[in-house]
């Protein structure tokens, strides 16, 4: 059949405004379930590029409060808004405690918000394998924004910019001095800096650091971060972030670099697939060839080395393809 | 179909603990959703002050496999009745409900014929919630 792919029950329920069929197929996407292919699939053509905005800083900084204060901002002016708050998974048990709910305020009745809390599930970079395809499929559920809340993070976690179409990096104040702004990482990825908790003193100095590093990166035609100071527990900034966002939204439009940006980002995800799915087949390829079990033989008697063993195995399973 | 299958079974259980009501006492709450954390689960902790509508809304959004209620405040024949009754307007009846608390024998008779699926004292060890808790998620494992 050709033309556009007819659209599984799931994904006609998910555009219709079926919040728990959405919920289902993220946690498809989640686990792995195949169930969750035929919805993605179908479901690409329908996405609009909403904002994709993501959040990320050290744990503690407010990224959980700022983001709720966002939402109420982002309904006060008619906007529809899904939230995905990335938390650790426990390397030792797998599992995790989901706790950004809590700074969520009570929206009980009101359909356009969306909120879901989600595990690492073992991935670095401060996101899960999950969120990607999960804040697509939020996209094409009609959502205007879509918020991704990272895990609190350290200098490299950086793969939101795998997937955030602008990058909020949230300090306070007394992070260290200006060096660490200098250093390489979590400060380069940033499209918006904000400096929450500015009513604690110190926060002069922290946005001044941070002016300085701006300016050391003066760029004809390229963007230039902006710098947003917020405070969410007598909440002021909020508005003037959101600023900051669609001002950077916007120069993606009017700059090109949208279509630059999402060429590259795309490129990544489907050679990562492609990588990803080989992977797999080899893996199991190998693991039950019996050129394998004969070369670790002669691997353990220190016959030939792990690297040579390699070369050969690699050569056969080419050979075999 | 049977990738599906064995995808789920492996899925780490998803769990949402929430506290109903004005009760400011969460400290069970918490050691609960800690066990269940080591126990490999991915617990949703919603915290204090919940309403039923609330917690019924997050249990739909975060697509839970099972639902912990903890109340100290004396309001459990009020507030679990509700949310057992939410869940059913939103056909999720099926998603098991387990609650914890200072809850006198007749009235946890009455939660359990109401539909809660089981019910923990201050007595209850962690290991016998634990394993409770995924038995409720996992019937067939």
């Amino acid at each position: 059949m050709t033309g556009a792919p007819r659209l599984p029950a799931a994904a006609r329920a998910i555009c219709s405004g079926d919040r728990r069929a959405l919920a289902r197929a993220i946690t498809a996407i989640e686990n792995g379930d195949p169930d969750a292919g035929p919805i993605l699939r179908s479901l690409y053509a329908r996405t609009r590029q909403v904002p994709i905005v993501g959040f990320a800083g050290p744990l503690g900084v407010g990224k959980s409060s700022l983001i709720n204060l966002l939402v109420s901002h982002l309904r006060s002016v008619a906007r529809t808004v899904a939230v995905i708050a990335v938390d650790p998974s426990s390397p030792f048990s797998g599992g995790s405690v989901l706790g950004d709910r809590i700074r969520f305020e009570a929206r009980a009745n009101d359909a356009g918000v969306f909120f879901r809390s989600m595990a690492s599930r073992g991935a670095a970079g401060g996101v899960a394998a999950a969120t990607l395809e999960a804040s697509r499929l939020l996209d094409a559920a009609g959502f205007d924004v879509v918020l991704v809340e990272t895990v609190g993070s350290g200098q490299v976690d950086v793969a939101i910019r795998e997937i955030a179409s602008t990058r909020v990096v949230v300090l306070v104040p007394h992070l260290g001095d200006e060096v660490q702004t200098l250093k390489a990482g979590l400060f380069e990825i940033a499209d918006v800096f904000c400096v929450n908790k500015i009513d604690l003193p110190g926060a002069d100095t922290a946005r001044r650091d941070l002016a300085e590093l701006v300016g050391l990166a003066p760029a004809a035609g390229r963007w230039t971060p902006r710098i947003v100071g917020t405070s969410t527990t007598v909440p002021s900034g909020i508005a003037d972030l959101w600023g900051a966002i669609e001002a950077h939204e916007s120069f993606l439009d009017s700059s090109g670099t949208r279509r630059t940006g999402e060429r590259q980002r795309l490129t990544a995800e489907i050679v990562g697939l492609v990588r990803d799915r080989l992977g797999r087949e080899l893996t199991r390829e190998l693991e039950n060839d019996p050129d394998l079990r004969r070369l670790l033989d002669r691997v353990v008697a220190r016959e030939i080395d792990p690297r040579t063993a390699a070369d050969r195995l690699r050569n056969a399973v080419r050979r075999s393809r | 179909m049977t990738q599906s299958k064995r995808a789920s079974r492996s899925a780490p259980i998803r769990v949402l603990i929430a506290k109903p009501g004005l009760d400011g006492h969460d400290r069970g709450a918490k050691v609960v959703a800690r066990a269940l954390r080591d126990s490999g689960m991915e617990v949703i902790y919603a915290g204090l002050r919940q309403t039923p509508e609330e917690i019924v809304r997050a249990a739909l959004e975060e697509d839970v496999d099972l639902i912990g209620l903890s109340i100290l405040s004396g309001a459990h024949m009020a507030l679990i009745p509700r949310v057992l009754g939410l869940l059913k307007k939103n056909k999720a009846g099926a998603i098991p409900v387990f609650a914890g608390g200072i809850i006198p024998d007749e009235d946890a008779r009455r939660l359990r014929s109401a539909g809660v699926r089981a019910i923990f004292g201050p007595g209850a060890s962690l290991e016998e919630i634990v394993t409770t808790a995924r038995k409720l998620a996992r019937p067939a494992a």
